[in-house]
């Protein structure tokens, strides 16, 4: 099944402007961190948990909703954001600790939140599973429409709060879609030493879902199982618990170098932009020139993006003792 | 309407009366009972809530009355509940929630500190998680460590939500209305032992009040004098309240006039209205059933130190648990609970000490 060109086309722009401005946070990141690494130095401080390789991800599952459709996640959000489409430059903002930020700085690069696109994240390892199916469940109540998706990573599953949640969704047949990232890395332990089973989708069917497991990094594969998904969710037949082959081609966080990717673990380490890329323009989607344009244009938005948030003003110090009550 | 019968401790309601006698279970329930009926967002959500009503009756009847879509039983899965919960929030629900003892919050303490109390910072405002937990807290019963623990202070030192802990049917009802229609995350304690709950016996008489058919909302942030005095403040918190009043009666015997304070509401605390008291009678009894180190005991001899550190005639005195987990032995467990003897004793102390 092929799927419509424009559909191709904007997933690889999702694709290259979440990779890009992981590209620039990426420098941003790293200014006054060296030669002493500190989390709390330079322009850009805190944990980093930067998406390189996970983009299709979001590409694809976020190129299959609707508006109504909400979304948490958790610790690595940037690709999920930016293909939900939030505000790149308020996002931005937010990251460097501004005023201009989408929490006004309170949040930071793990907690983003934008409720005119239903999105939001939490640090907390599979705890936005809960608040995604309450959503859920709230959409239900008010005879609403709309899907409640949760990313987490593959390490996640092994929390409790999965197992709670997924057990509530099975049995009150929740519109829900439980996004599994298979990144095959807790940290810095493997798939294979913390997790009793190969493919945590098996699991779906004794919480009376529907599981599906999609190989490849493919952001078509994920787009297609993603609209199976949110079709089931849509007609009534509950949940999915999707889990989806991806790379993480950085460390856990920035400052992590991933020496323990090595031997037949890095084999599968493929970065999924530009072999997209070339997919496109063998297909002939795109040209070469089309994709540099793409490039160029996607570049510079970027690019104004991160400087906006250079520029904005820090918040008010006082700022921090508002927004704890309503 | 519910088609229970009115239990033996409950005055007969007659058509002509506008208020009753009711125990702080049941007058909590009829405002979870109006909220719901009025306002559509309002849901219920716990274990055993459906058919059962609850473990405190807070949902006695509600489940026939409004039906198994707002009145929803949960399996043992309470960080998944209570984060599910946060998100009905967020997504313009008001759920109340019920986790029947407090001591549990261990199993989903993420899911009330992490999310629904911190989601509206974080969020910058973006999202409200407007929101009622409602739970029993309390020794007492040999139900021992993991069963009778009050651990107000482990949620009122968490930013974001508010803890209140009414200890009359009067504030029960008013202050249920309150946290109902608060746009924040509300914890709602009782202590087990002045809820009028079946299974605790006989009841606390200066717990039951008349309690008026209408709604009516009683404000968070300010104490409630139960009784007022000028030799010694007994401020107290939960079922300690009661016991100070005892106390209080044993001190007048003595010639000493005591002020008995609720504090009743810990997030947002009334320091003005202790501050008020204390300046009155210059001495400070804090009676508070909560572990004795990092409490609310603390915190309010702290506050009024603060404001003026010579307000009192003597040291202020804590009656709390003595930072022991409790024990199941009634001669263990009745030691270290903040009773009557040991609140008159810490209030003598203050005077002694002049």
């Amino acid at each position: 099944m092929s799927l419509p060109t424009s559909i191709r086309r904007s997933m690889f722009e999702t694709m290259v402007r979440s990779r890009f401005w992981d590209d620039r946070l990426t420098t941003q990141y790293w200014i006054d961190k060296t030669p002493v690494f500190a989390f709390g130095a330079g322009p850009l401080p805190g944990e980093l948990h930067t998406s390189h390789g996970q983009e299709p991800v979001g590409a694809g599952v976020c190129a299959a909703l609707s508006d109504e459709d909400m979304i948490t996640t958790g610790h690595r959000p940037h690709h999920i954001a930016v293909a939900r489409g939030v505000d790149l430059r308020e996002m931005s903002a937010e990251l460097f600790g501004k005023k201009a930020g989408l929490s006004g700085g309170r949040g930071g690069h793990m907690h983003l939140y934008d409720k005119r696109v239903n999105f939001s994240s939490s640090g907390i390892i599979a705890e936005g599973l809960g608040p995604a199916a309450g959503m859920a469940f709230a959409r239900k109540m008010q005879k609403k429409s709309g899907v409640a998706l949760s990313f987490l990573g593959d390490g996640a599953v092994n929390q409790g709060a999965f197992h709670e949640v997924m057990n509530i969704v099975g049995l009150h047949k929740l519109p829900f879609i439980c996004v599994i990232e298979d990144n095959k890395w807790a940290v810095t332990t493997h798939k294979s030493m913390s997790t009793a089973c190969e493919r945590n989708s098996d699991r779906a069917e004794n919480y009376g879902m529907t599981g599906e497991f999609v190989e490849g990094n493919d952001p078509e594969l994920i787009y297609l199982a993603t609209q199976r998904a949110l079709e089931r969710a849509r007609s009534g037949e509950g949940g999915t618990i999707l889990e989806i082959e991806t790379v993480r081609l950085s460390g856990h966080f920035m400052g992590d170098p991933a020496g323990y990717i090595t031997g037949e673990k890095s084999d599968y380490q493929v970065d999924p932009v530009p072999v997209y890329r070339a997919r496109l323009i063998d297909d002939g989607i795109l040209t070469e020139q089309e994709a540099s344009d793409i490039e160029r244009v996607i570049g510079a938005e970027v690019d104004e993006a991160i400087t906006f948030a250079l520029d904005a003003d820090y918040p008010d110090a006082n700022d921090a003792l508002n927004c704890t009550f309503a | 309407m519910s088609t229970k019968e009115a239990a033996p401790w409950e005055s007969p309601t007659s058509g002509e009366s506008s208020s009753r006698s009711l125990t702080i279970c049941r007058a909590q329930r009829e405002a979870v009972d109006w909220e719901m009926e009025h306002d559509e967002r309002v849901f219920m959500m716990g274990e055993d809530v459906a058919g059962f009503g609850g473990v405190f009756g807070t949902a006695d009847g509600l489940g026939d009355k409004f039906g198994s879509d707002r009145v929803i039983d949960m399996p043992i899965s309470e960080t998944g509940w209570i984060g599910m919960a946060a998100g009905a929030a967020m997504e313009g629900m008001r759920p109340i929630i019920e986790l029947a003892y407090v001591d549990f919050i261990g199993v989903c303490y993420n899911a009330i500190v992490n999310h629904a109390a911190k989601t509206y910072f974080m969020s910058g405002g973006q999202f409200k998680v407007p929101m009622v937990l409602i739970s029993g807290t309390g020794a007492g019963y040999s139900n021992a460590a993991q069963h009778s623990q009050c651990l107000h202070a482990t949620l009122a030192h968490m930013p974001g939500l508010k803890v209140v802990s009414p200890t009359n049917a009067y504030d029960a009802k008013g202050m249920m209305h309150t946290a109902i229609r608060d746009d924040n995350f509300v914890v709602f304690l009782v202590h087990k032992g002045a809820s009028g709950v079946g299974f605790m016996g006989p009841l606390v008489k200066t717990s039951l009040s008349d309690v008026p058919q209408e709604d009516y909302t009683v404000p968070f942030g300010k104490i409630k004098v139960y009784r007022e005095g000028t030799d010694v403040t007994i401020a107290g918190v939960g079922l300690a309240v009661h016991q100070a009043l005892q106390s209080a009666d044993s001190l007048a015997k003595m010639g000493i006039s005591a002020e008995v304070v609720d504090i009743r509401s810990l997030v947002p605390l009334d320091r003005e209205g202790i501050i008020e008291s204390v300046a009155k009678t210059g001495r400070l009894v804090v009676a508070d059933e909560d572990y004795h180190s990092y409490g609310v005991s603390g915190e309010v001899i702290a506050s009024v130190i603060e404001r003026d550190a010579t307000i009192f005639k003597a040291p202020p005195q804590r009656v709390c648990i003595p930072d022991v987990s409790i024990p199941f032995s009634r001669p263990l467990e009745y030691s270290i609970l903040p009773l009557e003897e040991r609140i008159t004793s810490a209030a003598l102390k203050t005077i002694e000490n002049v």
